[in-house]
């Protein structure tokens, strides 16, 4: 690479996402490189929410760029769905497939094997729920296995909306011990959450996102081989 | 992955849920065997009367169960934000459309075997020809399983779907009705040449809702 330069898995230039003719993004700037763990902080509203669901190309954007794992979601929201995965506020299962039936086809639809699955299954504790349908797990269970199908698909862009919501102890342990192993694994992970303190431990860089438009947020030290990129002169 | 792999995919999964949940089972296959019945209460006094409509009265019935269906296949992407875990998915389009289009195409068979028994033991009818009733049959199939995904998927993000889907569908899918009823009567009386100009009519529908179907519904789960 020219310079040593990290080449950018994510890339938004005053991104402009509107829902129902209000403009949800009003014109965000944010890199994210290989590796980095970006914490997108702020208020409820702000847009966090829509920004994550812009990255996975579920709304579309409006105006500005977003290019996302090298696709320009003005062009093809579609291309890089399949080397993302995002944890929103749902699960994305089905109620009547077990555990382990939701966790095969999302990874088989992401050209992934069974066993990709059933790692996701072990490694998020899920085992002894693999034969429960989606709808007799509980909340935190249901976390859990939301975390488990974005695994599943081995993704390159990992998008979490406050992933740690409804979690309990071992849980959260799960979850921070796939976040910190992002950089090694050369996964980007984008973290919204509103448990700061906890979420500043586990990245490298924040981003405050305030009425739609996103802002430098503190200085955080760095973890692993992850770049830190708060000199860039954009979030 | 091929699309063969990733439409059995798609399909295995909501015939999966379907032999989970049984609503097939339970609630669409009694649902068409009540409307039957209850076109025989109506016309009763004169079997000669249900014998002549028999063919009518059974497509009617597999339209109007075919609605269930279709609003069920796309019931269970409603919840949990599965909708847009399919959309996230990875999976191309037309592999979805043709593996939802397939689970539904499969459960309308079950129903319409069910619903044949129940015609040819309660109408009094017989089923003399069957080589162009079968293949009448499979491509009314595939034509309505084809359009209801179709407009299964337009109607999918709109929160009044279930009323929406049949104001939509039944219109579309008329030919289905004439040509299928068509075929039907032809096959019933025996005189097979008659049924062919149906079956080709279904055939071509069928094609061309399936085609449609594959381009237009990745779009249309875009904006749904």
């Amino acid at each position: 690479m020219p310079g040593g330069e990290v080449p950018a898995v994510v890339r938004c230039r005053t991104a402009v996402c509107l829902l129902d003719r209000f403009p949800a993004l009003a014109g965000v700037d944010l890199d994210a490189a290989t590796g980095e763990i970006v914490l997108l902080s702020g208020a409820n509203g702000a847009g966090k929410t829509t920004l994550l669901r812009l990255l996975a190309g579920l709304v579309p954007l409006y105006s500005g760029e977003a290019i996302v794992l090298g696709h320009d979601l003005a062009v093809d929201r579609r291309s890089a769905r399949r080397d993302l995965a995002l944890v929103g506020h749902e699960t994305f299962c089905y109620d009547d497939l077990t555990v382990r039936e939701n966790l095969h086809f999302a990874a088989r639809a992401a050209g992934r094997e069974a066993d990709d699955a059933d790692t996701a299954l072990e490694r998020l504790g899920l085992a002894r729920q693999a034969d429960v349908v989606h709808r007799r797990l509980s909340m935190g269970q249901r976390r859990r296995l939301a975390v488990a199908v974005a695994l599943s698909r081995d993704p390159r862009l990992l998008l979490l909306d406050e992933p740690h919501a409804g979690l309990d102890a071992d849980g959260r342990e799960f979850l921070d011990a796939v976040v910190r192993a992002a950089p090694s694994e050369s996964r980007t992970v984008l973290l919204a959450s509103h448990e700061l303190d906890h979420a500043r431990a586990l990245a490298t860089r924040e981003v405050v996102i305030t009425a739609g438009q996103a802002e430098l947020g503190p200085r955080i030290e760095p973890v692993g081989d992850a770049t830190d990129a708060t000199d860039r002169g954009v979030a | 992955m091929t699309l063969w792999r990733e439409v059995w995919l798609v399909a295995g999964k909501d015939l999966r849920i379907e032999a989970r949940t049984r609503v097939t089972a339970q609630q669409i296959i009694p649902f068409g065997l009540i409307v039957l019945l209850l076109f025989a209460f109506a016309l009763d006094p004169d079997r000669g009367i249900l014998r002549r409509v028999a063919p009518g009265l059974f497509w009617v019935t597999v339209l109007l169960a075919a609605l269930l269906a279709v609003s069920r296949s796309f019931g269970i992407e409603a919840d949990n934000g599965a909708r847009d875990g399919l959309r996230l998915s990875g999976l191309d389009g037309p592999a979805l459309f043709l593996g939802k289009a397939a689970a539904i195409a499969l459960q309308l068979l079950v129903l319409e075997v069910v619903l044949a028994a129940t015609v040819v033991l309660v109408y009094g009818i017989e089923l003399n020809t069957l080589v162009p009733l079968v293949l009448a049959t499979l491509a009314a199939t595939v034509g309505v399983a084809a359009t209801g995904t179709l407009y299964g998927v337009l109607a999918a993000g709109v929160r009044v779907r279930e009323t929406l889907v049949p104001v939509l569908l039944l219109p579309v899918v008329a030919p289905v009705l004439l040509g299928a009823t068509r075929a039907w009567e032809a096959a019933i009386d025996g005189i097979p040449s008659d049924a062919w100009p149906w079956v080709a009519l279904l055939a071509v529908f069928a094609l061309l809702f399936t085609a449609i179907g594959m381009l237009a519904f990745g779009p249309l789960l875009e904006e749904a």
